[in-house]
């Protein structure tokens, strides 16, 4: 082991996760507020800053000033932990996210993993242990209905999503992130395969898999991040908050964020596997292969696209929220097992014929 | 690299005691939890990424959530008031210092001792450990491979009908 390759790790875990990933978080926050406004007719937060933009400073000034109160009642050792447990993995995910090509020589993701999906799963799977830990401490009624409704909505989308990603990985026949991307940059983005071998009849027809597979799994990471249409562990009509009703202060201020950075992560994933991660459209700058010197203005421009994309996915995301009602819970529970689980069975299927038929 | 053997060492070790020492029965499962984590880092550490994710996935993320799921409605306070008897105790020892005393005198068998263990050769190809398991898995044994995975899903069918049979 180097030491200029632990330092160069360092360098980039504190670059993506503390002045990437945490102040996208804020951005996430502050553009939920702004958007959900319009939508409404409304102003938003406009006050602080210019258009507002600072109002994320604002409001972590003042969760960390707030009483941070505990009930007499929670199990105070899982009621502190809780909080954590779901703000921690969601940032662990980071690690394998190909953020741009490369930068002074060096690939820009943190851990070039043989394995980035299922990471991304194995980690995002222990989430579900701070939502349920926080509605089992809180020790009142319906924070842990909260929990436990997480705790089942959770377990049947992972395996959707898990699913929904079969076919990709049978497509380009790897699992390294960097690997797939630069792929992508050759031969046409997953979803739109309009350049490079991409466009041919075998191209567009393996697309349709990928289609089916792409609106499975953006769905199941609506699930998975608890957001609207399918925020029924919070649901405020039927559990006033959820899983966090007992939590003030920064510790409720962790879930929230921790909302907002697995969505983020799940936009990043999402865009990696279907969108062509850092890659521009038509292999514009695209390097010719994957150990190819990248120019210092290429990388920054791939930094840039990456970001912009998953940007757009985020707004995707708000726009949905307030613009759906939320599903009731039998209605998500069928959705997720009658519906999602059969077609991305059937769709594993599909692929494997179609690639069978097309060699 | 030894320090960070150490470390994750220690830490299944310590989650496989407080599976046991632990009365409140959530703290037992986070204690099992610690331990399968300090456990998929050590196999990460041997390079087997595929292995120590799937130790995450499927035992961390998986299988003790739904164990948590069903620990968290017993009712723990009265879980926590249980006292086992000593004898209990007593059998316990016994059986822990009998597998010591076994893989003390198994280690200590002429032949491994003292040799160094066998260095797992890299694939030649430069292949990753994912690809490697996938070509067994499917190439040379597909056909255990589906066997188990018939078996699993007569398992699957199997409680299904069993859980259901009140509703007919």
């Amino acid at each position: 082991m180097d030491w200029h390759l632990i330092i160069a790790a360092a360098i980039k875990i504190v670059v993506f996760v503390f002045f990437v990933t945490l102040p996208l978080v804020a951005m996430s926050v502050w553009a939920e507020r702004r958007v959900s406004a319009a939508i409404q007719d409304r102003v938003g937060p406009n006050r602080v800053g210019p258009f507002g933009l600072l109002q994320a400073v604002a409001d972590g000034i003042k969760f960390l000033l707030k009483e941070d109160f505990t009930p007499a009642h929670v199990r105070k050792f899982y009621f502190w932990l809780a909080p954590a447990l779901t703000m921690v993995p969601a940032l662990l995910t980071c690690a394998v996210l190909p953020f741009g090509s490369r930068l002074f020589g060096e690939k820009m993701v943190i851990a070039d993993l043989d394995v980035g999906p299922l990471y991304v799963f194995a980690i995002a799977s222990l989430t579900v242990y701070g939502i349920v830990l926080a509605g089992w401490a809180s020790n009142s009624k319906y924070p842990f209905l909260g929990g436990v409704r997480s705790t089942s909505q959770m377990i049947s989308y992972e395996i959707c999503m898990g699913l929904s990603i079969v076919p990709l990985v049978m497509i380009y026949g790897d699992l390294n992130l960097g690997r797939i991307v630069h792929e992508q940059a050759q031969n046409g983005w997953a979803l739109l395969p309009l350049w490079g071998e991409g466009l041919s009849p075998k191209g567009f027809l393996l697309a349709l898999p990928i289609f089916v597979s792409f609106v499975i799994f953006t769905t199941s990471m609506f699930a998975e991040t608890n957001r609207l249409p399918f925020d029924l562990p919070e649901c405020e009509t039927e559990l006033v908050a959820g899983y966090h009703t007992e939590y003030s202060s920064m510790k409720f201020a962790l879930f929230f964020l921790g909302e907002y950075a697995a969505m983020i992560i799940g936009s990043g994933l999402c865009v990696t596997l279907f969108l062509g991660g850092w890659s521009l459209p038509f292999g514009w700058l695209a390097p010719a292969t994957i150990d190819a010197e990248v120019p210092f203005w290429h990388g920054l421009i791939h930094l840039g696209a990456f970001f912009a994309k998953v940007i757009v996915f985020i707004l995707f995301f708000i726009v949905v929220r307030w613009t759906l009602p939320r599903f009731r819970y039998d209605q998500l529970m069928r959705l997720g097992w009658v519906f999602f689980f059969e077609i991305a069975l059937a769709n594993v299927v599909l692929t494997a014929i179609l690639l069978w038929v097309l060699k | 690299m030894t320090f960070l053997f150490c470390l994750f060492a220690a830490l299944a070790l310590i989650g496989g005691i407080g599976v046991v020492v632990c009365r409140n029965p959530v703290s037992a499962a986070f204690s099992m939890i610690l331990s399968f984590l300090g456990l998929a880092s050590l196999f990460i550490q041997l390079d087997a990424f595929l292995v120590g994710t799937l130790q995450v996935l499927v035992y961390a993320g998986a299988i003790m959530v739904l164990f948590l799921f069903i620990i968290m409605l017993l009712d723990v306070q009265e879980e926590e008031k249980r006292r086992f008897p000593l004898i209990s105790f007593a059998g316990a020892g016994a059986v822990v210092t009998a597998f010591l005393v076994l893989v003390i005198l198994v280690l200590n068998r002429g032949g491994t001792a003292g040799r160094s263990l066998p260095v797992v050769a890299p694939s030649e190809s430069g292949q990753s450990d994912v690809h490697r398991i996938g070509e067994l898995l499917f190439g040379t044994y597909w056909f255990p491979v589906q066997i188990v995975g018939v078996l699993l899903l007569a398992a699957t069918v199997g409680v299904v009908v069993l859980s259901k049979k009140e509703l007919k």
